[in-house]
């Protein structure tokens, strides 16, 4: 498992490894550990601030020359514009603004969409979290699904088949994937007909809201970038479930629980399943920063009017305000689901709660 | 000379290699990726003896745009008429040589802080285990667009993005493997003899680390290709090159999808995924040879 773990989730490994040291008991003991929790987390924002900061404030040689873009402008309108951004005031006031800036939710305006990047990104997390959850929910029932079965039964034809295509559709370049399965399926190839629409979120013209036919609009354009992102990320989920399954082959315990009499299939979901089932559950949470990756790819193919295809849209000009952003939001979301990775670990192991 | 005397003429570590090779010849799946790797070497230093700048030209291409293969396009043509298999050949070019130099610089940024980490413990390795962890939680492919865009297109660009974006991952591997070689009698004997820190660390650990930079370097290159493509294929490159992630950037954008263009779409995919094939086959051939030292100490 080496092998396949460690390009496949070098996050999920540490975040693993990481509560499992602790030994506590009591609700004091949690209460001490929620507190060191978010305090690392909280590490981890103001590292984000910085490291944004420093990105999208002093690597650009001058901000003003990428804002006027080539435009003729005067030293006096230049002037203006270093005074207006707070250039000609020092490095530590600038950052502190910007912490202040970021905490109110002001994270600047964009110079292609002339609207307030918060604004903007909250009209595209919507369709992002939809992508996202959905695609997640359908790829942690597949993965699981085939993760238990091959597991149970190492070297069997299932799962030599379904790892080998757990690591194809792994190496597979997600936008190509997608790409490939825009033109069978939406363009239609061959004798497949054009079974789902090409891109965007719902067919132009149609009327939004609540309606049964509005919904099922969405879903049909759902389809495909959502299978598109199942098949990239299923794969992790098979790989950690199944490698947990043959962690638990040799136990005792399954010895016992067939001692007992019970049929294969009752061994396997009532005994083993809910002890491999821990890896799998937290991986949930490490799997966003991969998700995010995927979604920014598969929602420019499809032109899914998400977080990613703003970030795409957003590199064309490049607009850093909406850059500036977009990866805040990304990473900050990664930062809180690793918090919640760390909770949900110890809330589900009692072996961390009460050692 | 027979297999015999060269055992026994071999200094230590060339005995180490030459088994190693020995080892790595019996695996097909090993050979398999190295002949892969072999061909598409020479394909990219071979690609300008027979690829003109005429041909890669967007004005003034030989065909029509996005024809059907034909004995004098192979694969066909691109939106401006360009031979697709002409294309292809010369986006070997700038992918290795991104993949190879971002995986150097991120093996260079790795081994140091993990050497560093793992020697010093204490609040050296804290602090640095600290930055690290903190860079392998953040979402990788969101990081390299923010610092390629405030780069600007280009090669340089995304090298960098790739390699800060990569090497915590070398920087955990090989701090544990130097804890794991600092434990062993031979450094206590070297303190004991007055070495010093740096001495140590280049002299005695570095030399039984390398096979691990080694394994983590090979199966970096292939995550480092992925990523170059990803970053091209969002228009980060140099918008004049030709490298596979644009091929398919211009095949969705430029109206291969719309005409079913499979001639146009599949090969630059096939090639990322040909290549980034060999790599993990070589890396995981030469992890699984070096595995069994891991255990035995």
């Amino acid at each position: 498992m080496s092998s396949t773990s460690a390009p496949l989730s070098p996050q999920g490994l540490s975040a693993l490894e990481a509560p499992a040291a602790e030994g506590a008991s009591g609700a004091r003991d949690f209460a001490h550990y929620l507190v060191r929790k978010l305090a690392a987390a909280l590490v981890s924002f103001v590292m984000l601030l910085v490291i944004g900061f420093i990105i999208f404030s002093l690597m650009p040689s001058n901000p003003v020359e990428a804002l006027t873009r080539g435009r003729p402008t005067s030293a006096k309108q230049m002037a203006f514009l270093i005074r207006q951004l707070g250039l000609n005031q020092p490095v530590w006031e600038r950052f502190l603004h910007f912490v202040g800036n970021t905490l109110q939710g002001h994270l600047g305006y964009s110079w292609q969409f002339e609207t307030p990047v918060a604004t903007l990104i909250a009209q595209r997390l919507w369709p992002t979290l939809l992508l996202m959850g959905s695609s997640t929910i359908v790829s942690i029932a597949a993965g699981m699904w085939l993760g238990i079965r091959s597991g149970w039964r190492p070297g069997r034809l299932l799962d030599r088949v379904s790892t080998g295509a757990a690591i194809t559709f792994w190496s597979v370049p997600t936008f190509w994937l997608g790409i490939i399965l825009l033109v069978v399926f939406s363009v239609g190839f061959g004798p497949i007909p054009a079974l789902f629409p090409a891109g965007g979120m719902s067919t132009p013209g149609t009327a939004g809201g609540f309606t049964p036919d509005h919904i099922l609009d969405v879903a049909r354009h759902l389809v495909l970038p959502s299978l598109t992102l199942v098949l990239v990320v299923f794969a992790q989920y098979q790989m950690i479930m199944r490698s947990s399954m043959i962690d638990e082959l040799g136990s005792p315990y399954l010895l016992t629980a067939r001692a007992k009499g019970l049929r294969d299939a009752e061994v396997r979901q009532r005994h083993a399943v809910p002890n491999a089932l821990l890896p799998t559950v937290t991986l949930i949470f490490l799997q966003v920063g991969t998700m995010i990756s995927g979604a920014i790819t598969v929602e420019t193919v499809y032109s899914w009017p998400g977080l990613g295809y703003l970030t795409y849209q957003a590199l064309q000009i490049p607009d850093l305000p909406l850059l500036e952003g977009t990866f805040i939001v990304f990473s900050a979301s990664v930062i809180v689901f690793n918090l919640l990775a760390d909770l949900a670990y110890r809330y589900l192991d009692p072996r961390v709660r009460r050692a | 000379m027979t297999a015999a005397a060269s055992q026994t003429l071999a200094p230590p570590r060339l005995e180490g290699l030459r088994r190693f090779a020995r080892e790595f010849a019996t695996r097909p799946t090993a050979m398999a990726g190295l002949l892969i790797l072999v061909a598409v070497a020479v394909l990219a230093l071979a690609a300008p003896l027979f690829i003109h700048p005429g041909d890669l030209a967007v004005v003034n291409a030989p065909g029509q745009p996005i024809a059907p293969p034909s004995a004098r396009f192979p694969l066909g043509t691109d939106y401006a008429g360009r031979s697709i298999l002409t294309l292809l050949i010369w986006g070997t070019r700038p992918s290795l040589a991104i993949g190879v130099i971002a995986t150097a610089l991120t093996m260079v940024l790795g081994s140091l802080i993990g050497l560093l980490a793992g020697h010093y413990g204490g609040l050296t390795s804290r602090l640095l285990m600290a930055v690290t962890d903190w860079f392998i939680a953040l979402p990788a492919l969101p990081l390299a667009i923010a610092l390629a865009a405030v780069l600007g297109q280009g090669d340089v660009s995304i090298t960098i993005a790739i390699a800060v974006t990569s090497w915590p991952g070398t920087a955990r591997l090989i701090r544990a493997q130097t804890l794991a070689v600092e434990a062993r009698p031979f450094i206590e004997r070297a303190k004991a003899l007055g070495a010093r820190d740096g001495q140590l660390m280049v002299r005695q650990v570095l030399p039984n680390v390398a096979p691990f930079i080694l394994v983590s370097s090979t199966l970096t290159v292939a995550g480092a290709i992925l990523s170059e493509t990803t970053l091209t294929f969002l228009g980060l490159g140099n918008p004049v090159e030709v490298s596979w992630g644009s091929m398919i950037n211009q095949a969705l954008f430029q109206g291969a999808v719309t005409r079913g263009a499979w001639w146009y779409i599949l090969p630059p995919g096939i090639a990322i995924l040909v290549v980034v094939l060999g790599f993990t086959l070589v890396g995981r051939a030469v992890e699984s040879i070096l595995n069994p030292r891991m255990t035995t100490p």
